[in-house]
């Protein structure tokens, strides 16, 4: 049980995060909704890839009597959260950059009065 | 260097080549303008001819295999690890399809933006997301790894997002950009959730190995379901297509064009989880009728809303939702008969006219864009009430306009008839109103042009109009498509055995894109 913990903190987070994505109307909290979300994904991929009692597949730096390969952790999970993260920080600086350049033309952040396009 | 050795590392080559230039780029662009322009230009070129002769090789012989960092796809390393883990790419029919589309509208794109973006400030950063757009499409296309699918795609929205807020002076064109990476992120959150329901079960990111041991458990589906929303949501199939008109209308023309392709590059990775990571394991009748149905929808919902249109590119924009619909329609009733015994009768032929439209569709309605570039070029609106009798003074590109438009209606002799007639005839067996239906909206959008067509091409020359035609590189970026939708329009017997068949066949054949990484992990 204690170990399914972080798949419940995992979609409570999602859900919070797609209700800032959906309902917030502030440009900046719908931001912060993705960034929300994307952390619930990478806790999602860490999550996945703990094993009790593994240990870092470091060949230099082993503890005596692991297993080889059995006892190592294969790191591939904790690869893809480092793409991830990297990724998001990307997103995150452009989407800002818009919200930036948004308020400097319309003067405001509320999505609803940013719509220039419906017209 | 000799042509086997090129061949053999293409894959790999043709991602590399744009990916370092796009890098190139800005500093050439502080070194020589010019410079900077022959660069971009040679450097897609060369894609070009490497990827054509990739794809003559994948048609005639059989499926490319590249393995990063081994000799073989199986190796382990260190040796005995019991995981294969690396990066390998797979280029078969369809994804040495979809790369031609890539590199043509992409080579298109380049010659048009030359004049296009001429006095635009920030070139050299243009040509480099430019570029790194075409990396992205590639990446998506050519991948065997379902992680590395997630790379490319953000890859391919980061940069589309950047240059469809190239023009930020306009304000608006920010608001469609903030639109396109919302949805976009979102999507490719989805995706990568996906993926990590699917490598918690069977530990494995390789497309060929993970659909050699899938099993439709409930987590396989709600990872399905995330994939189609997704890159539905991707290739802006309505419900899910809120954003295409906003973001298509607002980017510079050559990226309006290089967008669908992206779009595109979605919907490649839609078929291609269906067909290839599922396949037969899926429910197919369910998961068909739900593929036709979002083909269906976004059929007649993007015409509908096209026709009340007075910018021209919103009008095109809710065409390409419209016309995207009949490939997921082909598709889709492939998916349907897939496994079943009328699959060899009709359901293939049903592939072949969706998948043969992908390529119709993005070279007509490239070229519909950049006519419509065009006219902003000189015009400076996209209101079609404030233009009219543009035949006047620009008869290139008035040509160009009719013959995009007669495609894109599915005219013969054109390319879009030979694509519609392949899914009216297939479709007709599942149930008489798909094709009704498809027909139908055809109607429609040929009145939908000629309405275009009249209100910006005929009547009296305008008064306070710039004179006279595009500068010629936007001729030649224009040109190139239309050669494409001519060749294709008149042997299109030709294409579809050549071409659309292998593609079709690579995505029908599941146990052939298995087998081919040399019985996966």
């Amino acid at each position: 049980m204690i170990y399914n913990i972080p798949f419940f903190a995992v979609i409570i987070l999602i859900a919070v995060g797609m209700y800032a994505v959906i309902f917030r109307r502030n440009l900046i909290k719908i931001a912060i909704g993705i960034t929300i979300v994307e952390s619930a994904v990478n806790l999602f991929l860490i999550t996945l890839g703990y094993r009790e009692g593994g240990v870092a597949p470091i060949y230099t730096n082993l503890p005596a009597n692991v297993v080889i390969p059995g006892g190592m952790v294969l790191p591939v999970p904790q690869a893809l959260t480092l793409t991830s993260i990297v990724i998001g920080v990307a997103v995150l600086a452009l989407m800002l950059s818009f919200v930036i350049r948004i308020y400097q033309y319309y003067g405001t952040l509320d999505s609803k009065k940013v719509r220039r396009l419906k017209e | 260097m000799n042509v086997d050795w090129l061949l053999t590392h293409s894959p790999a080559l043709l991602i590399a080549i744009p990916l370092l230039a796009a890098f190139l780029t800005p500093v050439i662009d502080r070194i020589n303008k010019k410079a900077r322009d022959a660069f971009v230009i040679i450097v897609l070129i060369i894609a070009e001819i490497i990827m054509i002769a990739l794809a003559w090789d994948v048609f005639t012989g059989s499926a490319h295999i590249y393995t990063m960092g081994a000799s073989n796809p199986t190796a382990t390393i260190p040796s005995q690890a019991a995981v294969p883990i690396r990066i390998v790419l797979e280029v078969d029919g369809m994804g040495a399809f979809m790369g031609l589309i890539s590199t043509t509208v992409s080579l298109a794109a380049g010659f048009y933006s030359l004049a296009f973006v001429k006095k635009e400030t920030g070139q050299g950063r243009y040509y480099t997301l430019l570029l790194l757009m075409l990396v992205g499409m590639l990446g998506m296309e050519f991948t065997g790894d379902i992680f590395n699918l997630f790379v490319f795609l953000e890859v391919l929205s980061m940069a589309s997002a950047a240059l469809i807020a190239y023009r930020f002076y306009y304000g608006d064109a920010v608001e469609g950009a903030f639109k396109y990476c919302v949805v976009s992120s979102l999507g490719a959150l989805m995706v990568l959730f996906a993926i990590g329901l699917l490598y918690g079960q069977y530990d494995l990111l390789n497309m060929a190995a993970l659909a050699k041991v899938i099993e439709y458990t409930t987590l396989d589906k709600i990872a399905l379901v995330l994939l189609i929303a997704a890159f539905a949501m991707k290739c802006g199939a309505v419900p899910m297509h809120m954003w295409t008109p906003d973001s298509y209308t607002v980017a510079p023309a050559p990226i309006t064009a290089m967008l669908v392709a992206a779009s595109q590059a979605s919907l490649y990775a839609l078929f291609r989880i269906c067909f290839s990571l599922y396949g037969l394991t899926l429910d197919v009748t369910t998961v068909g009728i739900i593929i036709i149905a979002l083909g269906l929808l976004s059929m007649f919902v993007g015409v509908t809303m096209a026709l009340p249109q007075k910018d021209i590119k919103r009008l095109m924009s809710y065409h390409a939702v419209s016309q995207t619909g009949y490939m997921l329609l082909g598709v889709g009733v492939g998916l349907y008969l897939l496994g079943k015994s009328d699959f060899d009768t009709y359901g293939m032929a049903a592939m072949e006219g969706g998948i043969f439209h992908i390529i119709n569709h993005a070279l007509y309605k490239g070229l519909l864009f950049l006519t419509a570039g065009a006219i902003f070029y000189k015009v400076k609106t996209r209101n079609l009430n404030e233009m009219g009798g543009l035949a006047h003074s620009m008869k290139f590109t008035t040509i160009f306009f009719m013959i995009g438009a007669l495609a894109i209606a599915g005219i013969p002799p054109f390319n879009g008839f030979a694509s519609k007639l392949l899914i009216y005839e297939s479709a007709y067996h599942v149930s008489p109103i798909l094709s009704i239906i498809a027909m139908l909206v055809s109607i429609i959008t040929l009145a939908s042009f000629v309405k275009v067509f009249h209100s910006a091409f005929m009547g009296p020359p305008m008064e306070n109009a710039e004179a006279g035609e595009v500068p010629k590189s936007m001729i030649i970026g224009m040109a190139i498509l239309t050669v494409g939708i001519i060749l294709f329009g008149l042997f299109p017997g030709w294409v579809v055995s050549n071409i659309v068949h292998p593609a079709a066949q690579a995505l029908a054949a599941q146990a052939g894109y298995i087998g081919s990484v040399a019985g996966g992990a």
